[in-house]
């Protein structure tokens, strides 16, 4: 196998919602243990393509699309593939915190106790919390209710919850846009941990965000892959004229 | 977790799939039992009483020879009831909605009376017979009269009528209020040549329903006495009277077969009132979106 | 304009308000004269019945003598027939829930919801005609000691009846759930099922007992099904194949025959009717309060 064989790829997709493409003939790898950045103004189909990279656009009404999406070399919507099985090892953090009405240990237990994953509970909820950076903040209130987060904590927790399923790949769907500067930072450098254990996709708007945290950075713009590469020349030297536009225009 | 290529389903998951296709199904199989029992409902009646429902049927009155028997005084009885019922409680209820949704300001007082009104409107309908026996029949002397009859159903309709009424009025978007004020309107001038109108489809609608299960109710019109044999057609508000639900009771609760059968008929013409008033209901909404 | 001519339009204006506030305020003087009723010829019952007696006495035969007025037994068929709507309706209703809100199109939704609304808007009568003429000799084909009058005839079909309410309130109730609560779940790598049973409905079961609550006043408040096809037996007991009374079949039976009015009878009229009453009421109450606070969580 080919080394770097990227552990996602996405080949000459494009999605659609009805008949208009969000998404038009991108190819994108992911590369394993890395972190991979999609930058783009608002409503340039960054979201909708993180979604398909999980299997998440199943449950959108009218959505279809053309091309492929690999995992491991291997056809992601493939008939025989059970999409329960892609997010078992394709993990997703929500733009907005989306505990369970549920405690703070049920939250994070769950997933892995309805997949019977092997070991004790508590010892993966602590870790779990622990790789999230929460845990110091709420191991005397496990039994309390998440709701009674804040919501950077909230956040974090959500972290913990995808964390706690060990997968492989962790997908962010622009995780702080609901957060304040200092939890935003805070999970900025949670990243910089999970990337020695996950792969991480992460959608965001804040280019800050993405020069500092990512490795590989893509650039989307109407649908389009305008430019890929690795972070650092993507922000500092940008191949096309497009991203030199969009990613200066931000810059002070 | 071990990187894995293959993504069907394994073996731990199996069981698991296996259960979430079953428990689709299964859901899916009691709602179309639900909905099944509908049609065994109604075969049953219409297979039970089709071969009763005829001219001589509608014009007969009730008699102890089933043969002879028909529903002209229970039907001519529910046609008085629904006509005074809908004089007496479709102005009232519209009115009062008009109140509540336009002129009442928003205090504990007004709260006081819309939860009055929700209340109301869980009450057991052999409470409303209960007051309209005390109030009607015996305080005010109006016996078993289709009036008394009509002024209790008005009063159980009423809270029906008010929250479908409400819910219309307070649909219609406030911006066509405050074009029709800026133009000197006073406030019912407002409400009578601009909200009403535009709330119409959905107070008629309400309205409808209201009817429809002041047509169907047994309990209050028994409770003020409405009588089970009744030979003639009331000819004034005053007048004695029977009604199709009562006269399907009536039937239903003697023992001879024949008579289930004319109660089935019964039945059968009470629920073609009721799909016609609904069908009616079905077409104003519909008219009244497209507008 | 002149002055004169919009000082009368405002007092017309005036007038009307005061019309249709009246015509709101008719539901108060309802309350209040429905409660003034029912109170004062209770508490002239209770000059020569006690209250203990009315409450936990076990015989009620104030038509025959001796005459006794003790209400459990009527109280005991009202309770037979609620827990037969609860075994019935409350499941089914919440699978027919689960299956509207979670499973089924949107045009499935607009074909099922409206036809189960159907079955709400039949008449208790014809339900109690239905129960006595079909599902009386079904039960009796399978049990053939079921009596004549049975509770369980009427249990079925008041649950029938109850059903499209439950089903549409606990539709609503799932529907409230956020989105983002199911996606959380399924993005962990759960089933459909899992998604349903352990993250949507213990989301929303707080909603799903609103619907049970305000199934049960119906069921409670429910008369000319009970009236046909349960019977007229007070009768104390937790066999549903047996024939019973329920509290409004009672009320029924006295109205359907000639009690003087002043008469003990008459009275007992109103003391069943209170009770009933009372217990409507406090639990449509406590319904639509526990409602309202579940929607409060999800707005």
């Amino acid at each position: 196998m080919n080394e770097a064989m990227p552990i996602l790829n996405a080949v000459d997709l494009s999605i659609a919602y009805g008949s208009d493409d969000a998404v038009k003939k991108v190819s994108l790898p992911i590369l394993e243990k890395k972190i991979t950045a999609i930058i783009g103004p608002s409503g340039c189909g960054k979201s909708t393509l993180l979604r398909s990279l999980n299997r998440m656009n199943d449950f959108i009404d009218g959505v279809s699309h053309r091309g492929q999406i690999l995992y491991r070399g291997s056809d992601l919507y493939a008939e025989e593939v059970d999409p329960v099985e892609a997010r078992l090892r394709i993990g997703m953090v929500f733009q907005k915190a989306n505990p369970f009405p549920k405690s703070i240990f049920r939250n994070v237990a769950w997933g892995p106790s309805i997949n019977h994953l092997p070991g004790d509970p508590r010892a993966r909820v602590e870790t779990a919390l622990k790789q999230a950076a929460l845990w110091d903040e709420v191991s005397d209130r496990l039994d309390d209710s998440a709701l009674n987060l804040s919501g950077g904590q909230q956040q974090r927790l959500c972290i913990a919850r995808a964390l706690a399923m060990e997968p492989e790949i962790i997908l962010m769907d622009e995780p702080c846009s609901a957060l304040d500067p200092v939890s935003t930072a805070r999970i900025e450098d949670l990243l910089f941990e999970l990337k020695k254990k996950f792969t991480i996709v992460i959608v965001t708007h804040n280019m800050q965000q993405a020069a500092r945290v990512s490795d590989y950075t893509a650039f989307l713009e109407n649908g389009v892959l305008i430019e890929y590469g690795e972070t650092d020349q993507v922000f500092t030297r940008p191949r096309e004229p497009r991203t030199e536009e969009y990613v200066t225009g931000r810059f002070g | 977790m071990q990187p894995v290529k293959d993504l069907t389903t394994s073996h731990r998951l199996r069981q698991r799939q296996a259960k979430a296709t079953f428990f689709k199904y299964f859901c899916i199989a009691v709602t179309a039992s639900a909905v099944m029992i509908l049609g065994i409902l109604l075969y049953q009646i219409i297979s039970d009483g089709y071969r009763w429902v005829d001219w001589q049927f509608m014009t007969s009155y009730p008699s102890r020879f089933p043969e002879k028997a028909g529903i002209l005084s229970a039907f001519v009885g529910t046609l008085w009831l629904v006509s005074l019922t809908a004089l007496l409680a479709i102005p009232t209820g519209v009115l009062a909605a008009i109140y509540l949704e336009e002129y009442a300001p928003k205090n504990r007082w007004t709260q006081f009376i819309e939860v009055n009104i929700a209340n109301l409107a869980g009450v057991p309908s052999i409470v409303f017979g209960i007051l309209g026996l005390a109030l009607f029949v015996r305080f005010m002397g109006l016996n078993r009269s289709v009036i008394a009859g009509a002024m209790t159903m008005s009063l159980l309709i009423l809270p029906v009528i008010i929250i479908a009424a409400k819910e219309a009025i307070r649909a219609i978007p406030n911006s066509l209020r405050q074009a029709a004020f800026a133009l000197g309107a006073t406030r019912w001038q407002v409400v009578s040549a601009h909200v009403l109108p535009a709330a119409m489809p959905g107070i008629l609608t309400g309205i409808i329903l209201a009817l429809s299960r002041a047509i169907g109710e047994t309990a209050p019109l028994i409770m003020i006495g409405a009588l089970t044999y009744v030979a003639f057609l009331p000819e004034s508000p005053m007048d004695e009277f029977t009604a199709l639900p009562i006269q399907i009771f009536n039937w239903t609760a003697r023992p001879q077969e024949t008579f289930h059968e004319l109660a089935a008929g019964g039945i059968i013409v009470l629920l073609g009132v009721l799909l016609v008033m609904n069908a009616l209901a079905v077409y104003i909404r519909y008219r009244g979106s497209k507008s | 304009m002149s002055a004169l001519s919009r000082k009368s339009v405002r007092w017309g204006e005036s007038i009307l308000e005061r019309a249709f506030f009246l015509c709101a305020f008719l539901s108060v003087i309802t309350t209040a004269v429905v409660i003034f009723i029912l109170i004062r010829e209770t508490l002239i019952f209770f000059e020569s019945v006690s209250v203990t007696e009315f409450l936990f006495g076990t015989r009620w035969t104030p038509l025959l003598e001796p005459k006794s007025y003790g209400i459990l037994p009527l109280v005991a068929g009202t309770a037979l027939i609620v827990i037969g709507v609860a075994v019935l309706a409350l499941p089914i209703g919440v699978a027919c829930a689960v299956f509207l809100s979670e499973y089924a199109s949107a045009r499935t939704r607009s074909i099922i919801k409206p036809t189960l609304e159907v079955l709400a808007g039949i008449p208790t009568v014809v339900y109690g005609f239905f129960a006595l003429t079909f599902v009386t000799p079904l039960i009796r084909t399978f049990i053939p000691d079921t009596q004549v009058f049975n509770a369980a005839s009427a249990a079925i079909v008041v649950g029938i009846m109850v059903l499209p309410m439950v089903a549409s309130l606990c539709d609503d109730a799932l529907r409230a759930v956020p989105q983002a609560l199911r996606h959380g779940a399924y993005s962990l790598g759960a089933t459909s099922f899992e998604v349903t049973t352990r993250v949507v409905v213990p989301a929303g079961l707080s909603g799903i007992f609103a619907a049970f609550v305000l199934a049960v006043s119906r069921a409670i408040g429910e008369t000319m099904a009970v009236t046909l096809a349960a019977g007229a037996t007070p009768n104390l007991t937790l066999n549903p194949l047996e024939s019973i009374q329920t509290m409004t079949a009672y009320i029924v039976q006295v109205s359907l025959g000639d009690t003087p009015a002043g008469s003990l009878t008459y009275q007992t009229l109103f003391a069943v009717a209170t009770l009933l009453f009372a217990a409507t009421l406090i639990l449509n109450i406590f319904g639509t309060w526990i409602m309202k606070r579940f929607r409060e969580v999800y707005e």
